[in-house]
């Protein structure tokens, strides 16, 4: 049942081949036998995924043909879940139980998904790796030596590993795509705006941005389906009306132009990694699609930009946790200043300080036009870039990232080597653009990805060309090895 | 941008963050460590370039001034440290 896709799924469902009570039992059981080996859950909901699972089997037999009624899912723990502990991989949140429903958690209940359980993620989304989650450090699925990637590390783990087939992750520097891209699945970081933000737990504000995790394009767009769309409770969320995400994925893409940074093939990329994505592009090619290189002269800046603004907002964004309404609090403070600094001093880990003294440095008094104003002005030219690279091709191409996953421990010394990791997928962001990452073969054993960015909504545009190439490919349907065990 | 010991103790006094004596050395030099990066913009020309604070430059939505949610105290004081009669308690700040 692990290795069926969420259609089949669906069709299975409907046929009564099984129930989703049976099938919900199935990843529970799976998650219990194998998810030690990966530490992608933070908190199973055994209790509630059954009571779920028999409220869809219920609807089914109803006639209910709502697509994804009865299909298990985990959502990244930082989606807010009314009633289940909501801990976005901090100290400071181990006892939160949100009284409220983030809106991408209500759709997906509404739509009759059965939450399995919340998975781990870097302390408050701030990571690559996966490694500063106050549960541990998840492992990779194709080689536990490794780090899943991160942010949304947890729910990539889990959706190689066949413990959930569909995962929500969130996206503000790459957290989607990179994780995707080190446990070989397909995620899609949507437009800035197009997925509500409520609460989903605020890191940077201007580039949070939550999506969909799954094995392939199709079951993507299955779930984007569900979470996307405008809501009145997030004053970013865009009115433009979604469509039906899957119904133009079987369109040719005979005629496509696809830009090719010389920025993103550069020295940086590691050279195995190189022909993989090489290997892919020519797939592409095979279905139609013209190759041509351009320029996007900013991209080299967008790590220093990033690394002003995403802090920046995030000093402003945890101000909220002050050890008086929810969240940790520090045992017998002497005063309120003592509550407050003690507090969110045992409450944090070291790289959410880091950034929150870092953001205030370039927030504070005689600083800001220097540091935060200036990154917001190459911010301008970063998107500027895409802009003009976009009236010369349809959608832009590339690695995800450098190299596949490396070691656990590896950077955890060097947070500018890590840092470092997100130079292909931060510029995305920084210009709120729709972006994938794709399964493209493997270098010794770990996969690789390949990057899709498209143009300010077009998330339907790169589903289509991500389903063209699993297609015409398998690297998306293999299955790590420690899943069979 | 060289940033000194007491800049970063003054720093964490700012943002309410705590560093423990033995570890302000090493904080100390992490961020400077970042913003040696982050001062690569010093260089970039950026003339009279519109800062960009929105990815699609959208501006402020606004509804009408009017109560659309209910009163949910209980609920929110339930997850709270300490409350006490429907106040949030603290230690006492006036003495």
């Amino acid at each position: 049942m692990h290795d069926l896709s969420v259609a089949e799924l669906a069709l299975g469902l409907r046929a009564k081949h099984f129930s989703s009570t049976e099938l919900t039992r199935h990843s529970l059981a799976r998650i219990n036998t194998l998810d030690t080996h990966y530490n992608s859950f933070i908190t199973v909901d055994e209790t509630g995924a059954l009571a779920a699972a028999a409220q869809a089997d219920a609807r089914l037999a109803n006639g209910d043909t709502s697509p994804l009624l009865g299909i298990p899912l985990a959502h990244k723990d930082i989606f807010c879940t009314e009633g289940l502990r909501t801990s976005c991989g901090s100290k400071m949140l181990d006892n939160f139980i949100p009284p409220y429903d983030a809106t991408v958690t209500r759709r997906l209940r509404e739509a009759g998904t059965v939450l399995l359980g919340k998975t781990n993620m870097d302390e408050f989304a701030m990571g690559s790796s996966n490694e500063t989650s106050f549960y541990g450090a998840a492992q990779n699925p194709w080689n536990t030596q490794r780090v899943p990637g991160g942010s949304s590390g947890g729910s990539a783990a889990a959706v190689a590993a066949r413990l959930a087939p569909l995962a929500t992750g969130t996206d503000t520097g790459g957290s989607i795509r990179q994780p995707a891209a080190f446990c070989g699945i397909t995620g899609l970081k949507p437009t800035y705006g197009r997925v509500s933000r409520l609460g989903m737990i605020a890191y940077a504000s201007s580039l949070d941005q939550g999506g969909p995790m799954a094995r392939s394009a199709e079951d993507c767009a299955l779930l984007l389906n569900v979470m996307a769309g405008f809501d009145p409770l997030d004053s970013t969320s865009s009115e433009r009306p979604t469509e039906d995400y899957s119904a133009g994925l079987e369109k040719p893409l005979a005629g496509l132009r696809i830009g090719l940074p010389r920025e993103f093939f550069g020295a940086g990329l590691e050279a195995n990694t190189h022909t993989r994505i090489r290997d892919a592009l020519a797939l592409l090619e095979q279905q139609g699609a013209t190759l041509v290189d351009i320029n996007l002269p900013h991209t080299e800046l967008s790590i220093p930009t990033y690394y002003i603004i995403a802090p920046a907002e995030a000093s402003t964004n945890l101000s909220r946790y002050d050890g008086v309404r929810y969240g940790h609090r520090c045992e017998a403070p002497r005063d309120l200043h003592d509550l407050y600094t003690r507090s969110r001093q045992e409450g944090f880990g070291d790289e959410v300080k880091r950034r929150i003294l870092v953001g205030t440095y370039a927030l504070s008094a005689g600083y800001y036009d220097a540091y935060y104003r200036k990154a917001q002005q190459v911010r301008r030219l970063i998107r500027q870039d895409f802009l003009d690279a976009f009236t010369k091709v349809d959608i832009i191409a590339g690695p995800t990232t450098p190299g596949p996953a490396f070691g656990i421990g590896a950077k955890t010394s060097d947070p500018l080597a890590m840092y470092l990791e997100d130079v292909y997928t931060l510029a995305v962001n920084l210009a709120g653009l729709p972006a994938m990452s794709v399964p493209a073969g493997h270098v010794e054993g770990l996969p690789v990805g390949l990057q899709l960015i498209g143009q300010h909504f077009a998330e339907a545009r790169l589903l289509n060309v991500a389903h063209q190439l699993q297609q015409a490919s398998d690297w998306h349907l293999q299955a790590p090895p420690e899943a069979n065990v | 941008m060289t940033v000194h010991e007491d800049d970063i103790e003054k720093l964490a006094e700012l943002a309410r963050v705590r560093i423990a004596p033995e570890e302000v050395a090493e904080v100390t030099t992490r961020i400077a460590t970042i913003l040696g990066l982050v001062d690569q913009l010093q260089s970039v020309n950026t003339g009279a370039v519109e800062p960009m604070a929105n990815p699609l430059d959208a501006v402020q939505r606004l509804r009408a001034d009017a109560v659309t949610e209910g009163n949910r105290r209980e609920a929110f004081q339930a997850i709270a440290p300490a409350v006490e009669n429907g106040l949030y308690l603290v230690p006492k700040v006036i003495e």
